[in-house]
């Protein structure tokens, strides 16, 4: 599975990147300056955007499952996601800011406000029940506040404008949008990447974490701020995408023999390859139609998500 | 010359008084007390994991400025709970002990612990008692100067609480010290010292006979010493047919 995800993901990226294949042959036509500029300003920012926001659902969800000791925390069920969505909209339409990064700062703060209620609601070993609902309590509410302050935005168009966004969407960012997300989520990925060994060894308890030296406390402040940061920034570009933050940790777990710290590097990989082939699959819309890249990771994430409800059933009833 | 193990004036609010603690590399010490008398706390100040005061020395080394590679070297700590959340290998949850991989190492306590033909199954499924072992396995492993042991025989047959305790004094043997919250008071012979607590405070602390025979022992468990304990049986024979 290594391997697969090694050829699967340079794959995918070029595939994204050059399919269909009319502008590449365009390149070398007369008009190859249109060619070219929708390689670098339609299709590279896209491709990039898949790549970082797959990475950064992939780290924060192994993260997280490490931190809650639970295999179905991730950006989107703990209520993250909709968080940033909320900060964003918040930012966006009733701060009238316009520029990327200060909209990244406000889809980080309003994750951050969604995790830590989380951690206040379900306490910090989290079992299942009290995740989820505790999760889904989070995400209605952010989703209700969503849709009360677009309706009642200053921009009439508010709602109508948003909904591409809110769905999920790589398409039409620039590269300075990509930049606004990549920055803040590259520099919060590393600090995650680099408490690999502090999260495998939560997975002997807390207190076996601390007799080692790795402050629980601080490193429950860190991940939640880290995660909060990445998936932020990645929301306020792309909007909410749900399912990959579950299924990439679950994955990579199979290939660190269920190590969760470990997992958080395969696990950018296999989220990146992920979104990649979800955002191969919305360009197969008929043509003027488009296919929100949330559906698509809801369409196939929600049998991955049923089958892990299931494993989980089978293990606390065997 | 210094012990090995040197705590000073460590308290817990509300659970653990100011205590004095010296262990000498070599010795074997069971943590005895009624449920709820301080054993758990003190053994989680001395592995450094909370306390409101004090300080702890291992090795001569302060443990409070030690780096996470150091202090593998100079303690283990086993929680009393055995639950494990991740499916990971038996033999992976005793190298989480380990800095560095070394499968020598790890065969050598799987081999010990007997875990052979339970080495490669996540080690959530296994039994508790197993789970013990595995837990226990993956403390032994990291050869630490001081083994911090909540109740590890607790969930053990007699045979594995016998085995269990002949690893632990080997790795006393080796040099270790080694203090063990201990429930079951047959077992309090095969240590060197008992330390008896009561209400978040040592109250009594000597060879076990002694701390057994103490006034303070029947006052604070409200039990009397009495029967007898267990041996391991001499290995066994090839069964001869009649």
């Amino acid at each position: 599975m290594k391997a697969a995800v090694g050829i699967a993901l340079p794959l995918l990226a070029a595939a994204a990147l050059l399919l269909p294949w009319a502008p590449l042959a365009a390149l070398w036509q007369e008009d190859g300056g249109l060619a070219a500029t929708v390689l670098t300003e339609l299709r590279l920012p896209r491709v990039l955007l898949a790549l970082l926001y797959g990475a950064t659902l992939g780290v924060t969800g192994a993260a997280l499952q490490a931190l809650f000791a639970n295999p179905l925390a991730s950006p989107d069920i703990t209520g993250g996601s909709s968080g940033a969505a909320l900060g964003a909209v918040v930012g966006g339409y009733w701060l009238g800011l316009t520029e990327p990064l200060g909209l990244a700062a406000c889809g980080a703060a309003g994750a951050l406000l969604a995790l830590a209620l989380l951690l206040l609601a379900a306490g910090r070993r989290a079992d299942t029940p009290t995740l989820l609902l505790a999760g889904l309590a989070i995400s209605l509410a952010a989703g209700a506040a969503t849709s009360l302050l677009l309706a009642l935005a200053p921009s009439p168009f508010a709602f109508y404008d948003s909904f591409d966004w809110l769905m999920g969407s790589l398409t039409d960012r620039s590269l300075p949008q990509v930049a606004a997300a990549a920055v803040p989520a590259l520099l919060a990925l590393g600090l995650l990447l680099a408490r690999t060994a502090a999260l495998d060894s939560l997975a002997l308890g807390e207190d076996v974490a601390a007799s080692l030296g790795f402050a629980p406390g601080r490193l429950r402040v860190e991940v939640v701020a880290a995660s909060a940061v990445a998936v932020g920034a990645c929301v306020s570009v792309c909007g909410a995408v749900g399912f990959v933050g579950l299924i990439a940790p679950v994955l990579a777990r199979r290939l660190t023999g269920g190590h969760p710290g470990r997992a958080l590097l395969p696990a950018a990989a296999i989220g990146a390859a992920l979104l990649l082939g979800a955002d191969l699959l919305t360009r197969l819309a008929p043509l003027g139609r488009s296919i929100p890249l949330g559906v698509i990771t809801a369409v196939a994430g929600t049998p991955l998500f049923l089958w892990i409800v299931v494993r989980m059933r089978w293990r606390l009833t065997a | 010359m210094t012990p090995l193990l040197d705590a000073n004036g460590l308290s817990v609010s509300g659970r653990l008084q100011s205590t004095d603690l010296q262990a000498a590399g070599g010795s074997l010490t069971a943590l005895i007390g009624p449920n709820g008398s301080g054993k758990t706390s003190l053994l989680r100040a001395l592995a450094g994991i909370e306390r409101t005061g004090g300080s702890v020395r291992i090795s001569g080394e302060e443990l409070a400025s030690a780096s996470p590679g150091r202090r593998r070297q100079l303690l283990a700590f086993l929680p009393a709970g055995r639950e494990l959340v991740w499916p990971i290998a038996a033999r992976d949850v005793i190298a989480l002990g380990l800095e560095r991989p070394d499968p020598d190492r790890v065969a050598a306590i799987i081999a010990a612990l007997e875990l052979e033909a339970l080495a490669d199954r996540p080690a959530d499924q296994l039994s508790t008692g197993e789970r013990a072992r595995v837990l226990t396995g993956r403390a032994l492993a990291q050869q630490p100067a001081a083994l911090l042991l909540d109740e590890p025989l607790s969930n053990l047959d007699p045979y594995w609480s016998l085995r269990m305790l002949a690893m632990f004094r080997a790795a006393t043997a080796a040099g270790a010290a080694a203090v063990i919250a201990l429930h079951d008071l047959s077992l309090l012979s095969l240590f060197d010292r008992a330390i008896l607590m009561a209400e978040g405070g040592i109250v009594a602390d000597a060879r076990p006979d002694a701390v057994l025979a103490d006034a303070s022992f029947e006052q604070v468990f409200r039990v009397r010493a009495a029967g007898r304990g267990w041996e391991l049986s001499p290995p066994a024979r090839p069964r001869s047919s009649r």
